[in-house]
């Protein structure tokens, strides 16, 4: 095989893996406040895609210019859950916050089943099959776009967190709970909040992503799995770990369908999560929690 | 040794339990064999979840990759069945290490790195799903296209082979829960209950009086795969097919932890009460559905997901110790 196959799936993976990674990164910010793992994600995640398929098809509308109205859709169902489901299970133990998930992931893999059918679906937009020649180099265009949205998106977050106040607010709640609440802030609703950022990243994500894989509602079990091995290996609860890891998981699953076979690519993402879990348990990026 | 075991039981309590077991017993001279095959998944989850609850509702270990070890019971035993003519029986004795050198090296590699909590779960959700999508390419036993074994139309039930009408199975499996059961009540009134309990509580102060917690999670752990290997055994020959995209698929791992968790976790009734729980709802709205001639793939696990939501939220520590305080077995530890 010529260098530039390497190259070139090695290009598309990494755009791939933006995507992942901006929907790594809600599951990373909200483990990283509230201290829940949202194990409906890839569920979430779904649901936008499924928005995305249905606004195009009934609209005609560009995934891409659906992006914020979906995530504004996701962050609305992200807050509602939170402010319903989770925060009466804050104090709870671990397994009881997974079960609570486990069923609303039930719930929303069937309602999709129930709704769309189990058979794939895709957009075709008139851009589907462009393609960018860089010297040697032929990279997707809708991956190009996903990935330039993604690191879009992903930027507007990082300000949000550094510069205003609520995301100062909710990085406090992140540090010091009992801190956050002696100064008087809404915990609850603090929290709330950022379960719907959270979301809302796995909207923008599920929008981008439909442009690049065809969607059934069986897909969402593995996303959420994808989501753990990212946020995993750039470190839980931390935001450019999330990226990095998506970025990572996308090259490594790119890689091995090439070098091995499509169907094992999975294997490697776990291979890959297993050897930072021992080495690194922290993640890459992570910073030890007890 | 037989009196130990049943020592500060409620007499009422003993009585509830001696009935149980006789309707168990007599079941299958009753029921149709429609509900005697659901008496057998009942039972199976009822197993499974008795060998999750030693890690998880004892040593307080959550595994969310239990299918790891069922699927290599189902495949060793299957495997040694259909390639070298082994009864299962043999089989068994080969399952039971696989599976426990399996839970040996996750467990090892997880305590050693001190990896708790979520990420010792997600580390049990990596190999599970390493070893499915190892299995579907693992030709020499079908890869993904599946494993088979022989089927016919039986009439008089093989022991020796597992070869035979449910009838058979439904003893067997009885049987297995029956021995889990008994297992796991001299196991927390023994001393090494005692300390798995004390790493479940606060591991910090369980090491520092003195206990071993490396090991007694080793232990905990180790037992509950060869346990679990034993039930994959019995999937094996009870089904006679194995698929590693369906045996070892993480929504096995989660359907076969909601009983004890649903039942209550850490108790001796909560895995079997959660299984009758859970497969009987289930079962009962497929008839219902069924009865209203609604035809909707996916309708029944939106109700399933709407109850578990229920119970989650209304009882946090699961439904058995509600229902000992009702029957008046409450203020009894099990």
């Amino acid at each position: 095989m010529p260098a530039e196959i390497y190259l070139n799936v090695a290009v598309g993976g990494i755009l791939t893996g933006l995507v992942y990674g901006l929907m790594a990164l809600g599951l990373s910010v909200i483990f990283g406040v509230v201290r829940v793992v949202n194990f409906a994600h890839g569920e979430m995640m779904t649901i936008a895609m499924y928005l995305a398929i249905l606004a195009f098809s009934a609209l005609k509308l560009d995934p891409l210019v659906m992006m914020v109205p979906i995530a504004a859709v996701l962050f609305a169902l992200g807050y509602a859950m939170q402010a319903a489901l989770i925060n009466p299970f804050i104090n709870r133990p671990e397994h009881s916050q997974f079960i609570l998930l486990v069923a609303v992931a039930i719930i929303m893999v069937n309602v999709l089943l129930i709704i769309f059918g189990p058979d794939a679906r895709n957009v075709m937009t008139s851009y589907s099959f462009d393609s960018f020649q860089v010297g040697p180099l032929i990279v997707d265009a809708t991956k190009v776009y996903a990935g330039a949205a993604a690191i879009a998106v992903a930027a507007v977050l990082f300000a949000f967190f550094r510069f205003t106040y609520v995301g100062q607010a909710i990085r406090a709640c992140a540090d010091n709970y009992t801190g956050a609440l002696v100064v008087g802030l809404n915990v609850k609703q603090l929290y709330a909040l950022t379960f719907g950022i959270g979301a809302a990243c796995v909207g923008a994500a599920g929008a981008m992503i439909v442009l690049i894989v065809d969607v059934t509602p069986a897909l969402g079990p593995a996303y959420t799995l994808l989501a753990f091995i990212i946020v995993i290996t750039g470190g839980l609860g931390s935001m450019p770990g999330a990226l990095l890891g998506g970025i990572l998981i996308g090259l490594t699953e790119a890689m091995a369908g090439l070098l091995f076979s499509p169907s094992a690519k999975s294997m490697f993402a776990f291979g890959l999560l297993v050897i930072v879990l021992l080495f690194r348990p922290q993640g890459i990026m992570g910073k030890r929690v007890a | 040794m037989i009196a130990a075991l049943f020592e500060g039981v409620l007499r009422h309590g003993l009585a509830l339990l001696v009935v149980l077991f006789a309707a168990l017993l007599a079941a299958p001279y009753i029921v149709n064999s429609y509900l005697l095959a659901i008496l057998i998944i009942i039972l199976y989850y009822a197993y499974v979840g008795q060998a999750w609850n030693i890690m998880m509702g004892f040593a307080g270990q959550l595994s969310l990759g239990h299918a790891l070890y069922v699927g290599l019971g189902a495949y060793t035993a299957a495997a040694l069945f259909v390639k070298f003519g082994l009864s299962p029986w043999i089989g068994m004795l080969a399952a039971i290490p696989v599976a426990m050198t399996a839970g040996a090296i996750i467990g090892f590699l997880a305590f050693r790195f001190r990896v708790g909590g979520v990420y010792f779960a997600i580390l049990t959700i990596a190999f599970a799903e390493f070893a499915r999508v190892g299995f579907d390419h693992f030709t020499w036993v079908g890869g993904s296209s599946g494993f088979f074994l022989p089927v016919a139309n039986y009439t008089t039930s093989d022991l020796w082979t597992l070869r035979g009408r449910p009838v058979m199975f439904y003893y067997l499996i009885l049987t297995m829960v029956v021995i889990a059961f008994v297992l796991c009540r001299i196991l927390l009134r023994s001393r090494i209950g005692t300390f798995w309990l004390a790493i479940r509580e606060d591991e910090e102060a369980a090491r520092a009086i003195g206990i071993d917690t490396f090991r007694y999670k080793m232990y905990a752990v180790v037992l509950s795969a060869g346990m679990t290997s034993l039930a994959g055994v019995f999937f094996a020959f009870y089904y006679n097919n194995l698929f590693p995209e369906q045996v070892f698929n993480i929504a096995r791992s989660i359907e076969l932890i909601l009983a004890p968790i649903i039942g209550g976790i850490g108790t001796l009734f909560g895995p079997i009460l959660g299984a009758f729980l859970l497969t009987g709802l289930s079962e009962t709205m497929h008839a219902i559905l069924q009865g209203l001639g609604v035809d909707v793939p996916g309708a029944k696990q939106v109700f399933y997901g709407l109850c578990l939501l229920f119970v989650v939220m209304a009882l946090p520590d699961g439904v058995w110790p509600w229902v000992a305080r009702k029957l008046g077995l409450g203020g009894r530890k099990p």
